[in-house]
């Protein structure tokens, strides 16, 4: 690690005076230390931020959701208040990383993390996200658990995020504070593609530091659902994952939410299929129909082409499972 | 024909050996006081301890054009960058077998010239006075290269000459057979895992070199670090008294030892240096990747007429690994049978054992192959293994010492449920998941190596027995204890065994299978020679009460030596010892492999596995295993099952999870982690049962015992693919079966 | 017989006395720490690694009041391995991937690898050996001994942490599959993974 400075801000006004400085924050550390340790992250002042009060979750107006970024992943899951409202997030974060994990780390972070592409995280390899200009070594290397959705020439890493997917489904919005005040955009327009900049990941301007996440309110009674597909039973990143929220009313879907992980360089809304989902009545015929769009503009790579298929096919078994029991 | 068993040692009451006792170094482990190799410290007696951090080349082949180490050196707190440019020559004496095992060729040496030969060599190691600085200063150091694209395919790379063993003519046999298949399995590089990485503490004394240090073989590191130091054996001395998990990584003394052991003698101060997780997979040895070809010819019940296989497995260019793939000579009655191996030197570092090396992977690859034979032919998969049970070993023309495999098979199919199992693929479906049962066969060879144990009986009345052996799991200390206590009529709380230090009488590695067979028969012979003695000194002893006695009918329960007929007549060893003004009473005794071996001595698996594979999703999941074993004495019960738990689930990880990624412009490995590196997790492992067959063998050793640690681990990766094949009606030939060769139209 | 007691200097000529006050007690005993407030602002301003400021931790472990001047990098793994002698935390793989390293922080289990130490001020800590009361083991820990959920026991310390947090702090498992998800984030090897599962139905009984 390279040395740095640590302080404890003890005031959101003092974080962000010291972040405007070019302090990083740090909360849970489980993906900064981690980064840290690996020399991709250089930081020359940490601004520890964890004794913030930024971790309240409560309930809005209307049946929304707002979860305050410094609430720890395992509170976040075990809140009444999120099982009751939207226990897609609990189910999220209850399938992500391990217990002790969920422990340390928050929703403001775990939605910052960044790639577990092992070239990102090797800096001997070349890397256009870290080293923009210097190559990408996934292209033509070994990529089985990168993206086939928004990649560009430059990056291919997957947002490996879990819970992402969920509010990205559930069209949250971050709120943010930095130095010129306030500031909230939605999620889709928050994490970034690649494009010509990989090293841009957030919509975060220097300083600006994450509040909260909320979730607007959906028309009710909502089920919904996220499934995670990995290669063993437990602590391990997506292959492929569907976050899915149905309205149901008088036997028709009104409302659909649906979006992809383990398959983007962000998490994936999928407006093709929940299009096809509103107006029309569930049935198996209609899962497998919707689902055939899930994987519309994928770009497989050598060794990730599986997830084309295996994309289409989560996205049908999660409608089914949310929507096809009465 | 039964061979007739050896005659028992002596008629002492067998009360410890084969209870299910726990551990005896539990509460050191659940306390967090044992102690692994890293754990060294001021707490025994080694003050002064800096760190030593390895820097890795980030080329796949070539050489070091420069080593720029000024930054390094500038970071407060470090006290040296050593590399070759500024490396004392050192000796390098000869060390081969037996000293070592290390496999034929040249060794690599620690910073003695400038050649890179595979991603990852160490080129320098930094030493500081914190860990902090030595991790950052490792950074910093500059290496510049002439960089040659290394040679990783191990399909098309060329091959050393090939060992071929051949009986009959399997060409022509092939050639004329009913039935012929022909398949290409393929097996990818697998890593240890161990959860302790690699570590040792060097501290020279003078001339003298002592390490703690993470080794299967306590001998090694001393034979090694002598040899490469250019000093006497008797200079190095080696402890290695807790060991996390080795599973053949630790057989042999890998660069980082000497390097750290150089920086110590550099510095004039203890060195400690841990490898990464990452570095371990570059560090150390592991399961090389095979292409395994197989063709079969068989009649049209089953019986097979020609087996043919075709190996490719990887090796280093600097040694030539090979495991031993031999199964496929005994397991089956075929009168024709040809293998051709190849090693394949490639740009990597020395592959090394693991885990049932070479049988597991020969398992896999023949396994499987009769599983397509029996599929083709239809006839049940332990049906057709029956019809070609052979009655002496087809290899050799022995007998067999025992061979309890076919009850193994009908045990397993009783316990299981095997009748449940449908022949017809795909014909079993519980909601989304398809449901299959698969089986396969498995064999470890039972042998032995020299060992010595001294025993040393207190006034107390309780007894110490050394040797130089290892417990990297197994519950060596504790499974010895009971031989010890037994063979001296003791309770287990006055018997210790100790072990993990170079000094003690010598045992072989803790591999292959060798340790109850040869440590156990070496403890076991130090104990009767221990009891005899006491016996010897008491019927000799005209106060005892068994003055006069014949020695022959004096035995020893719970430390009262008395009389088979009279057990009232007789005294404890405190007596004994107190009377005859002796503080303590000590033998020395040991163990050697019969020079003729007789018989054919194997331990025998039977490996039954049901998985449930998502219809759609292609992800495999076991519900259970069934581990049936013939491996002879179990000592303890309790520790068996571990071990067989241990090799069952590693099995599952070899069939479903693990292989090791290799980017093929540099070598550079791609999962040089835990999270990339998939190994099964607590909610992978469900239901693993195993069941051992009665019996002991006194020919594969005088307790009776064959071996359990690596056999727990063969025949189990083809029961999973098998069970796979069942379930889906897919037949996945690589391993790891991953869910991207089971996406299955509906 | 402390390493930080020393005569040896760094290259930075700063002494290795990183601890405040008198002299630290070695090896297995939790270190009880004496310093006044003007000797550790003195040590604090003076202090550095890599000519960066040292922070000054006060935290509990396992019970005792500690204080220690940290390089801002290192972690709570390493501080209480290397400059408190607590060895019974283990290093597994020193990037949260594998849990041998668990602790509890205030109750909860965490990845003391990727925590630094220098955040741990004003937490408690309970390492492995504050969990057994004098000779009185956990009842964790002889269910562990008593099933044999340990072969090799590296893992072990991380595995009987997360186990008793897992219980106290989250909540007994209502099935052994439970047990089995919320134990998935302690790799063990060996795979001692069906006797860890026996060892923690028996153990939350007794925890109640």
């Amino acid at each position: 690690m390279f040395p740095f400075t640590y302080t404890r801000a003890t005031s959101v006004h003092e974080a962000i005076e010291a972040g405007e400085r070019g302090g990083r924050y740090i909360a849970g550390g489980t993906t900064l230390v981690d980064l840290m340790r690996e020399t991709v992250e250089r930081p020359r002042a940490l601004v520890d931020i964890v004794g913030l009060p930024l971790s309240d979750v409560s309930a809005t107006p209307r049946g929304g959701l707002r979860i305050g970024a410094l609430a720890r992943m395992a509170d976040v899951a075990a809140d009444p208040v999120v099982r009751q409202t939207y226990p897609a997030v609990a189910q999220a974060l209850e399938l992500s990383a391990s217990a002790q994990l969920r422990n340390m780390a928050t929703i403001g972070g775990n939605v910052m993390q960044r790639p577990r592409c092992a070239y990102f995280r090797d800096v001997s390899a070349p890397c256009n996200r870290r080293e923009p200009g210097s190559g990408c070594s996934a292209l033509e290397g070994y990529n089985r658990t990168h993206a086939i959705l928004g990649t560009s020439e430059h990056c291919v890493a997957t947002h490996p995020s879990d819970l992402a997917v969920v509010l990205t489904a559930l069209e949250a919005t971050v709120h943010m504070v930095g130095p010129e005040g306030r500031r909230a955009t939605p999620i889709g327009q928050f994490l970034l593609q690649p494009g010509d900049t990989p090293d841009r990941e957030q919509d975060l301007r220097p300083g600006e530091l994450i509040v909260a996440l909320e979730i607007p309110p959906l028309p009710r009674p909502l089920r919904s659902g996220y499934l995670k597909v990995r290669d063993r039973e437990s602590y391990e990143f997506a292959l492929t994952s569907v976050a899915v929220a149905l309205h149901i009313r008088g036997g028709v879907i009104h409302t659909a939410k649906v979006a992809a992980g383990g398959v983007g360089t962000i998490p994936w809304k999928l407006p093709a299929v929940e299009q096809h989902l509103v107006g029309r009545r569930p049935s198996p015929d209609l899962w497998a129909q919707a689902a055939e769009r899930a994987a519309d503009g994928a770009r497989p790579l050598v060794h990730n082409g599986f997830k084309t298929e295996l994309l289409r096919r989560t996205v049908e078994r999660q409608l089914r499972i949310v929507g096809g029991r009465s | 024909m039964t061979p007739q068993p050896a005659p028992r040692p002596a008629r002492q009451p067998q009360a410890a050996v084969g209870t299910p006792r726990s551990r005896v170094d539990g509460r050191l482990k659940v306390t967090g006081q044992a102690r692994f190799a890293a754990d060294h410290g001021p707490a025994d007696g080694i003050d002064g301890i800096v760190h030593a951090v390895l820097v890795d080349a980030t080329i796949g082949r070539g050489r070091i054009t420069s080593i720029e180490a000024r930054a390094a050196l500038a970071v407060p707190d470090v006290l040296t960058v050593i590399h070759h440019g500024n490396a004392p020559r050192l000796p390098y004496r000869d060390n081969s077998f037996p000293d070592s095992i290390h496999p034929p060729g040249e060794r690599l040496r620690a910073f003695q010239d400038n050649h890179v030969r595979f991603f990852g060599q160490p080129v320098a190691v930094v030493v500081a006075t914190t860990l902090e600085a030595a991790r950052h200063a490792a950074r910093l150091v500059e290496v510049t290269y002439d960089a040659e694209p290394p040679q990783l395919d191990l399909v098309t790379a060329p091959a050393h000459e090939p060992d071929i063993y051949t009986r009959g003519d399997a060409a022509a046999a092939l050639a004329s057979a009913p039935v012929q298949l022909e398949m290409t399995y393929r097996m990818g590089r697998n890593h240890h895992n161990a959860m302790e990485p690699h570590a040792i503490v060097a501290r020279w004394d003078g001339d003298r070199l002592t390490v703690w240090e993470k080794t299967q073989w306590v001998a090694d590191p001393r034979n090694e670090l002598a040899a490469v130091f250019g000093i006497p054996q008797a200079a190095v001395r080696c402890y290695s008294r807790f060991v996390g998990g080795a599973f053949g990584n630790s057989g042999r003394t890998w660069v980082h030892s000497v390097a750290a052991a150089l920086a110590a003698r550099e510095l004039r101060r203890p060195v400690k240096l841990v490898l990464s997780r990452r570095q371990l997979y570059f560090g150390i040895g592991f399961r090389p990747a095979y292409e395994y070809g197989v063709r079969l010819g068989s009649e049209r019940d089953g019986r097979l007429t020609a087996v043919v296989h075709d190996v490719r497995g990887e090796t280093s260019r600097y040694e030539r690994h090979s495991d031993d793939l031999a199964l496929g000579r005994m397991l089956y009655d075929t009168p024709n049978f040809r293998q051709d191996v190849r090693l394949v030197p490639l740009d990597v570092n020395t592959p090394t054992w693991m885990r049932g090396p070479g049988w597991s992977t020969t398992a896999t690859a023949l396994e499987t192959s009769l599983d397509e034979l029996a599929h083709e032919l239809g006839i049940d998969p332990i049906e057709l293994r029956i019809r070609n049970e052979p009655a002496d070993d087809p290899a050799t023309g022995q007998p067999f010492s025992t061979r309890r495999l076919h009850e193994c098979y009908t045990t397993g199919m009783r316990e299981f449920g095997w009748h449940r199992r449908s022949s017809r693929p795909r014909a079993v479906r519980e909601g989304d998941w398809l449901i299959g049962m698969g089986m396969a066969a498995g064999a470890y060879p039972a042998e032995s190596a020299p060992a010595q144990a001294h025993a040393r009986l207190g006034a107390d009345g309780t007894v110490v027995v050394r040797s130089a052996s290892s417990d990297m799991g197994p519950g060596t200390t504790t499974s010895m204890a009971q031989v010890a206590a037994d063979a001296l009529g003791l309770p287990m709380w006055s018997v210790q065994f100790q072990l993990g230090d170079s000094m003690m009488p010598p045992a072989p590695v803790h591999a292959l299978a060798w340790t109850m067979a040869s440590v156990g028969s070496a403890v076991q012979a130090t104990c009767d020679r221990l009891r005899r003695k006491a016996v010897a000194l008491a019927v000799g002893d005209d106060r005892s009460p068994l003055h006069g006695v014949p020695a022959d009918e004096v035995v020893v329960r719970r430390g009262w030596l008395h009389t088979r007929a009279d057990p009232r007549r007789g005294e404890t060893y405190q007596q004994l010892l107190a009377r005859n003004g002796r503080t303590h009473l000590e033998a020395v005794g040991g163990y050697e492999p019969p020079e003729e071996i007789r018989y054919s001595m194997y331990a025998y698996s039977a490996i039954f596995a049901e998985v449930a594979v998502d219809a759609r999703l292609g992800i495999v999941r076991v519900r259970r295993m069934l581990g049936v074993f013939d491996a002879g004495r179990i000592v303890n019960p309790k520790l068996a099952d571990s071990q067989a738990h241990g090799g069952m689930i590693g099995g599952l990880g070899q069939a479903l999870l693990e292989h090791t990624v290799t980017d093929p412009r540099d070598g550079r490995i791609l999962n040089a982690n835990l999270a990339d590196y998939l190994v099964p997790t607590n909610a992978d492992a469900t239901d693993i049962r195993a069941i051992y067959i009665e019996g002991v063998d006194n020919e594969a050793a005088p307790i009776g015992v064959k071996g359990l640690g690596e056999v727990v681990q063969v025949g189990v990766a083809p029961a999973i693919a098998n069970a796979v094949f069942n379930a889906t009606g897919r037949r996945v030939r690589d391993l790891p079966i991953t869910p991207e060769a089971l996406l299955m139209p509906r | 017989m402390n390493p930080e007691n020393d005569a040896g200097h760094g290259r930075s000529g700063v002494s290795r006395r990183n601890f405040l006050g008198g002299g630290l007690v070695a090896a297995a005993v939790t270190p009880l720490l004496n310093a006044t407030a003007e000797a550790e602002a003195a040590e604090a301003a003076s202090a550095t690694a890599g000519g960066v400021a040292q922070v000054l931790v006060r935290a509990a472990v396992n019970g005792a009041p500690v204080t220690v001047l940290v390089d801002p990098r290192a972690t709570l793994l390493d501080t209480l391995r290397e400059r408190l002698d607590l060895k019974g935390t283990k290093k597994g793989c020193d990037r949260g991937q594998c849990g041998a390293c668990t602790v509890h922080v205030d109750g909860r289990r965490v990845l003391s690898c990727l925590t630094l130490a220098a955040s741990t001020t004003g937490h408690e800590v309970t390492t492995i050996e504050g969990l057994a009361d004098g000779d009185r083991l956990h009842p964790m820990q002889q269910a562990f001994i008593e099933h044999d959920g340990l072969q090799c026991g590296f893992c072990t310390p991380g595995q009987i942490m997360s186990a008793v947090a897992m219980v106290d702090d989250e909540g007994p498992a209502r099935s052994d599959d439970e047990i089995r998800e919320r134990m998935s984030g302690n790799i063990c090897r060996c795979s001692a993974y069906p006797r860890i599962v026996d060892a923690i139905r028996d153990a939350q009984q007794v925890m109640r």
